[in-house]
């Protein structure tokens, strides 16, 4: 009950809502109607908005207005906005229509119709037919079935579709498709009067045309055939011919037994078409050539450490540098990649081999593994054994180096006992196990074929592993240097592999120098911080400042590795204190470190000539009428160290020749006797002067030159007599005395600023008319305001008619109301006054 | 029965006290700290001054409760006669816990004095026990830094600190009175120390914190300052070894003037020092800037003394980043005239010429800054006609050294160091200044490791690379190393 009177209220909603709709609609096609050209043509539409002068190539969107229109527009927007808005405000329930989409206003009304009736077909499909396999309903077309069209298939014979090329009709159309029952309807209903009368001449005329087919059909038929007949024959015809016509087929049943034959030739041929041609090998380079490409090489790689020095970024050209191999024979041969392939030729030629083997010399990897008849050996070697062949042994062997005869025969058998690979070493231990007990020669041997054996290019892994092992080789020769005695001979020999090594890894081996220095500058600062001294630094150190100078350009203006290292000297040479001779002697290692380092840049080093001047200032007798020089820290004018190079006999000093000193010297010296003693003095005091001189020959440039050799100045020729330190002295005055007069004169500077200037700036403006600012963003927010001004004015406009618009409805639904009410009390007065009457009537009547 | 224990557990202890183990000793002196501070509460304690004489003696003619209080009161005396001498025990457990305990004693006393209160004397401080205490810190023959760190906890209190400071003064003058001025190292390291821990509260509502309520003379922050002041220039007055000195003048300016009550009273000890040059004139500056600067110090010749600090070893000292921020703040003053401000100028670039590149990369924004200062004195950078250089650099006079007649060569000379940063910083020396000073208060600190670290920890993308093949240790470079030394 309740159900249904629901239902017959909503209908009844349904239709008063569409009461009102209809009328709109009906306005709406009133003015729908009408087309645009006809309401712009109207002068009652249209407003001209009027232009007080015309400003050319600019348009206006605005000169037109239809405010009927738009106002019309408006209204019935807020008809269906607002309105309904009005009309549901204080309301809590609503209708929602929950069919598929309703809501939706992306969706085309085609597809919304398509999802519902899916939708649908879906929920009748699973209530009844969960079980229905294969019952399908009907598929229709136009209404009608398709099962029913599928009958009309059998009128027409189509099994050859091709032959009714021309034949295209409205009846063959009208039969093909299922929609002809339609079409025929429609033109059954139009020629309904002729049907009676043409139907029969119409069955005739299938009848014919059948026929007329079937003839044509068979005639075909029988041409087909008698050219396929003819083909045939030719065919046949042609193949006994053909055996005669083409000697050589490329039918492979021949050419299989033909192949025995062939062969040689063939082999011949086609090796000579893949095999290398002789490629135009660049000529060979006369002597001079080489030496000019050599020059220009070096030319240009000076005049990159020119740039570097004078502090300019350099590109990186300069990292083009190419990788030398250490048996490198700096020859010019090159082992390229042509010669690989004559490596893997699979022809068992023994000459090519031979070639191959010496090659191998020059770059190949070395995988041969030499015979070891010194089997008592084996067990101090340490190394890997990879696959013997031991019948191969000991002809690759010759082969290798019987080109080499030359070299001595002791040679060859120290190395003869080394093996020819090694697995790179995995950590500093490692390479210990593998470089120790073996002669300084061999250890490079060892290093030079580790990394040929590891080459990069060879596996993956390797370049890290070569990488690693830079760093355990400067490990390795800090231990060398700190061992004791030092073994600075193996130290050298392995110089070379290290400058290799360098070169490949560049950035490897900066970052292995780098944590090097970082740890003795950390280690000297913590010490200075609590002692405020620190030791000289050890024979290790010094190396590895000696391998940096050899290693990394010491001219660049700043370098991430040699710039620490001058600075880790500066610091050693001015916080170290002198006390003993092996201090002295650590210094002028130092000194002449540092004046490598500026050799070629010529960078003033003051610390240098603190300590020289210093050194100077040990050897003076007497050190109280001090006072026209001072002497720098670390050392000081007086005290218990202070006369470590004082000489006190001039006998031996006529005896002294110049030897150099060990570099172990810095550690410990013999100095038992007192001649010894006053030998290394000389020797450092010589040392020393010889250093003087060549900072004289570096610094004579410098402005303040005379200022910066004052002090030594003072000290050669007032303090230290000439007797003693007999000719050194003269040539060292000479060359002070020189070089008083150089002084440079004047400090130039200040460029000429360029006058203001006074004319007026002129900006060509552009865009006429447009707002100006002076930048983008001042612009940009010029617009926003404006925007937001204009929107603004929008909105309060819309609110302003929103409140009309409302006003508006709230007074018709007040008259409307009112009358109603009106009407009704009318009716009712109405009602009143005819019941009246009639009761005035009847009273009358009664009256009567 | 309690007496009875007590009394037998004071002589236990007493006897443990002397024990040479060391676990020992701390427990006993834990437990004498227990026990007669309850006593001292209790007032279970002998009042009034001990007889002295024998002990029988001393226990004629008293009721029982007094001869146990007598007795207790002997037994504590002897303990912190025991405990003063731990002080001087050799390890520092027990030199602690001995501390601990005194003070505690010090408290329990003043809390309850063990002798009547003389009210004349209007206040109640354990002072002989404090003074015991202070004695034994400043010991002559051992090193106490660490103990005095730990009595520093106690110096948090006002009173106790008041009193410190007028022990120590009393220490101090009668121990040097008798050695006739001259101490030994370890005294003057521990008087050093337990002084240099003195801070005074800079207001009077800061005094507070007392151990033992007070009033009198010891509440008012003046007496505080006076003997601050008493009890500095007492040491003062005494000849110092040379580091005393210094440690003395590095806290000078920080922890000694603003204490005291009249800071002009350090003028003599500081003009003194700036005298004796070198490194204590360098940090006597310091304080006498203070005094320039607060108290209307009229030094004479000011300028040129600092003008004859400078010396080849001023890069090298120390103490350098605080002479260079001191210089820079006297050198600050647009109204020094323009000969001083060039002599400064050239003689601190004579001196760059021997300085580390640390130094230099304070002295070169400094002498930088001088020529933005006193815009005159760009004559030293721009002279397009002298050649000879007339500076004197032996001239003591800043006045007579014709400064002004030189020009700065030597930085031109620093343009080719060989540290880049250096270079660089010359270089700014051939530009037109800018407007603004360099502010050197950021380099003053930086250390060698440092500049070092900034190229270390670097990445570059390419390393540039020696091009000339290295076959021998010693070759390369111009064969330098390889001509004087050999391998071996």
């Amino acid at each position: 009950m309740s159900e249904v009177s629901a239902q017959s209220v909503l209908a009844h909603l349904f239709q008063m809502g569409k009461v009102p709709k209809k009328k709109r609609s009906v306005a709406d096609k009133v003015r729908k109607a009408k087309t645009s050209f006809e309401i712009k043509n109207n002068p009652f539409e249209v407003k001209i908005n009027r232009k007080k002068f015309d400003v050319l190539g600019r348009k206006s969107k605005h000169d037109v207005g239809l405010p009927g229109v738009s106002r019309s527009k408006a209204n019935n927007k807020r008809k269906e906005t607002l309105l309904k808005e009005y009309k549901q405000k204080g309301r809590s329930s609503k209708f929602i229509d929950k069919r598929f989409g309703e809501y939706d206003t992306q969706m085309a009304p085609e597809d919304k119709i398509l999802k519902r009736f899916a939708l649908e077909r879906q929920r009748v499909h699973d209530k009844k037919d969960l079980y229905n396999l294969n019952e399908d309903e009907e598929l229709t077309h136009y209404g009608q079935s398709l099962a029913e069209m599928e009958k009309f298939n059998d009128a027409v014979d189509s099994d050859d579709e091709s032959e009714e090329k021309g034949l295209l009709s409205a009846e063959l159309t009208a039969s093909h498709f299922g929609g002809g029952g339609l079409l025929r309807k429609k033109t059954g209903g139009q020629q309904d009067g002729e049907e009676t009368h043409r139907a029969k001449s119409r069955q005739e005329l299938i009848d014919e045309l059948i026929q007329k087919s079937k003839q044509e059909k068979r005639e075909r038929q029988v041409r087909k055939e008698e050219s396929q007949e003819l083909t045939e024959k030719l065919d046949q015809e042609w193949k006994s011919i053909q055996a005669l016509l083409v000697k050589k087929t490329p039918k492979c049943d021949r050419a299989e037994e033909e192949k025995p034959k062939l062969e040689q030739y063939d082999m011949m041929v086609r090796e000579l078409v893949f095999d290398m041609k002789a490629q135009p090998s660049e000529k060979l380079k006369t002597p001079e050539e080489l030496a000019r490409e050599e020059r220009e090489k070096l030319q240009k790689l000076e005049s990159d450490r020119l740039r570097r020095m004078m502090g300019e970024e350099v590109e990186e050209s300069s990292q083009s540098q190419s990788h030398i191999s250490a048996d490198d024979l700096h020859d010019g041969f090159i082992l390229d990649k042509d010669d690989e392939k004559t490596l893997s030729y699979q022809v068992g030629d023994k000459r090519r081999q031979a070639v191959c083997v010496e090659d191998g010399d020059a770059g190949e990897e070395e995988e041969e593994e030499e015979e070891d008849d010194n089997a008592d050996e084996e067990g101090r070697r340490r190394r890997r054994r990879g696959s013997r062949r031991p019948a191969m042994m000991k002809k690759m062997v010759t082969l290798t180096w019987s080109p080499s005869k030359k070299i001595k025969a002791q040679q060859e058998a120290a190395k003869a006992e080394l093996p020819y690979t090694f697995t790179a070493p995995e950590s500093y231990s490692d390479l210990k196990d593998l470089l120790q007990g073996h002669t300084p020669d061999n250890q490079r041997l060892i290093v030079a074929r580790t990394q040929k054996s590891n080459h990069a290019s060879l596996a993956v892994g390797n370049k890290l592993k070569l990488q690693k092992m830079f760093g355990f080789l400067l490990e390795y020769i800090g231990e060398l240097a700190t061992r004791s005695p030092p073994e600075l001979v193996a130290v050298d020999k392995l110089i070379p592999e290290l400058y290799s090594m360098c070169q490949m890894f560049p950035e490897a081996a900066c970052k292995a120098m780098q944590s090097i220095f970082e740890d003795a500058g950390h280690t000297m600062e913590e010490v200075l911080e609590v002692k405020g001294h620190v030791p000289f630094p050890a024979l290790d150190m010094l190396v590895y400042l000696k391998v940096t100078g050899l290693l990394f350009p010491t001219s660049d203006f700043r370098h991430p590795v040699t710039t620490p290292a001058l600075l880790y000297i500066s610091q050693a040479l001015t916080k170290c204190p002198v006390r003993s001779l092996q201090d002295v002697t650590s210094g002028l290692v130092l000194c002449c470190l540092g004046v490598e380092y500026v050799t070629f840049s010529k960078r003033f080093l003051p610390e240098l000539i603190n300590f020289l001047a210093g050194t100077l200032h040990l050897a003076v007798k007497d050190k109280t009428s001090l006072g026209s020089y001072t002497v720098v820290p670390p050392f000081r004018p007086t005290g218990k160290c202070s006369d470590l190079l004082v000489l006190s006999d001039s006998e031996s000093c006529a005896s002294w020749t110049k030897k150099s000193l060990p570099l172990s010297a810095t550690r410990h010296l013999e100095l038992r006797s007192d001649p010894t003693q006053t030998q290394a003095r000389l020797t450092c005091v010589s040392t020393c002067l010889d250093l003087v001189k060549r900072c004289c020959l570096l610094y004579k440039d410098l402005p303040s030159f005379t200022c910066i050799f004052r002090p030594i100045r003072t000290l050669l020729s007032e303090h230290l007599s000439a007797q003693t330190l007999p000719e050194l002295l003269q040539i060292l005055e000479s060359i002070g005395g020189a070089a008083v007069t150089r002084c440079r004169l004047v400090l130039e500077k200040k460029k000429p600023i360029p006058l203001k200037l006074l004319t007026p700036k002129i900006v060509e403006v552009l865009d006429y008319g447009k707002k100006r600012g002076c930048n983008r963003e001042e612009r940009e927010k010029e617009r926003l305001k404006h925007k937001y001004k204009k929107e603004f004015k929008g909105a309060l406009r819309e609110i302003r008619k929103d409140t009309r618009f409302l006003a508006r409805e709230k007074l018709t639904e007040v008259m409307d109301r009112d009358s109603e009410r009106k009407r009704k009390v009318r009716e009712l007065f109405g009602s009143l006054a005819t019941q009246e009457g009639e009761w005035k009537a009847l009273k009358r009547m009664k009256s009567k | 029965m309690l007496t009875c224990d007590t009394v037998h557990v004071s002589f236990i202890l007493y006897v443990i006290l002397q024990s040479e183990k060391e676990k020992d000793v701390v427990n006993a002196v834990n437990a004498c700290s227990k026990l007669f501070s309850t006593l001292l509460e209790k007032k279970d304690l002998f009042l009034g001054k001990l007889p002295t004489g024998e002990e029988e003696e001393a226990f004629i003619g008293l009721s029982a409760e007094e001869k146990y209080r007598l007795f207790m009161r002997q037994r504590y005396s002897s303990c912190v006669e025991m405990l003063l001498e731990h002080l001087d025990h050799e390890l520092y457990s027990v030199k602690e816990s001995a501390l601990c305990c005194l003070m505690k004693f010090a408290e329990g006393e003043g809390r309850h004095p063990l002798e009547d209160l003389d009210w004349s004397e209007h206040y109640s401080f354990p002072r002989e026990l404090l003074q015991g205490v202070v004695d034994r810190l400043l010991s002559r023959t051992t090193e106490n830094s660490m103990l005095i760190s730990r009595f520093q906890e106690f110096l948090e209190m006002e009173d106790v600190r008041y009193y410190v400071m007028s022990s120590i003064r009393e220490n101090v003058g009668k121990v040097l009175a008798k050695n006739k001025g001259v101490g030994e190292p370890f005294m003057f390291n521990n008087v050093f120390s337990l002084m240099s821990n003195i801070s005074i509260p800079s207001q009077e509502s800061g005094l507070t914190n007392f151990m033992i309520k007070q009033e009198g003379e010891s509440c008012l922050l003046s007496e505080h300052k006076r003997a601050f002041e008493k009890m500095w220039l007492g040491f003062l007055k005494y000849k110092l070894p040379s580091n005393m000195y210094k440690k003395i003048l590095v806290i000078l300016h920080d922890s000694i003037l603003p204490h005291m009550s009249k800071p002009t009273l350090m003028i003599d000890f500081l003009t003194a020092a700036y005298d004796v040059g070198g490194a204590i004139s360098l940090l006597a500056l310091n304080g006498l800037f203070v005094l320039i600067h607060q108290h209307n110090l009229d030094y004479p010749d000011f300028y040129k003394k600092l003008y004859n600090l400078l010396e080849p070893s001023v890069f090298h000292v120390k103490y350098r980043a605080r002479f260079f921020h001191l210089a820079n703040l006297f050198l600050s003053s647009s109204h020094l005239p323009l000969y001083l401000v060039a002599a400064f100028a050239k003689r601190l670039a004579r001196l760059a010429l021997t300085a580390p590149p640390t130094a230099l990369l304070i002295v070169l924004p400094f002498i930088c800054n001088l020529i933005r200062r006193h815009p005159s004195c760009r004559v030293l950078v721009h002279k397009p006609k002298s050649v000879e250089d007339p500076y004197l650099m032996e001239e003591e006079d800043p006045a007579q050294c014709r400064a002004l007649e030189s020009s700065l060569w030597e930085i031109k000379t620093l343009q080719s160091h060989y540290h880049p940063d250096v270079a660089k910083a010359a270089g700014s020396i051939n530009t037109p200044l800018s407007g603004l000073e360099d502010d050197i208060s950021e380099l003053l600190e930086k250390t060698t490791y440092e500049l070092m670290e900034r190229d270390l920890k670097q990445t570059r993308k390419t390393v540039p690379l020696e091009f000339e093949t290295a076959t021998q240790l010693l070759k390369g470079g111009g064969d330098v190393l390889g001509q004087h030394f050999c391998l071996g």
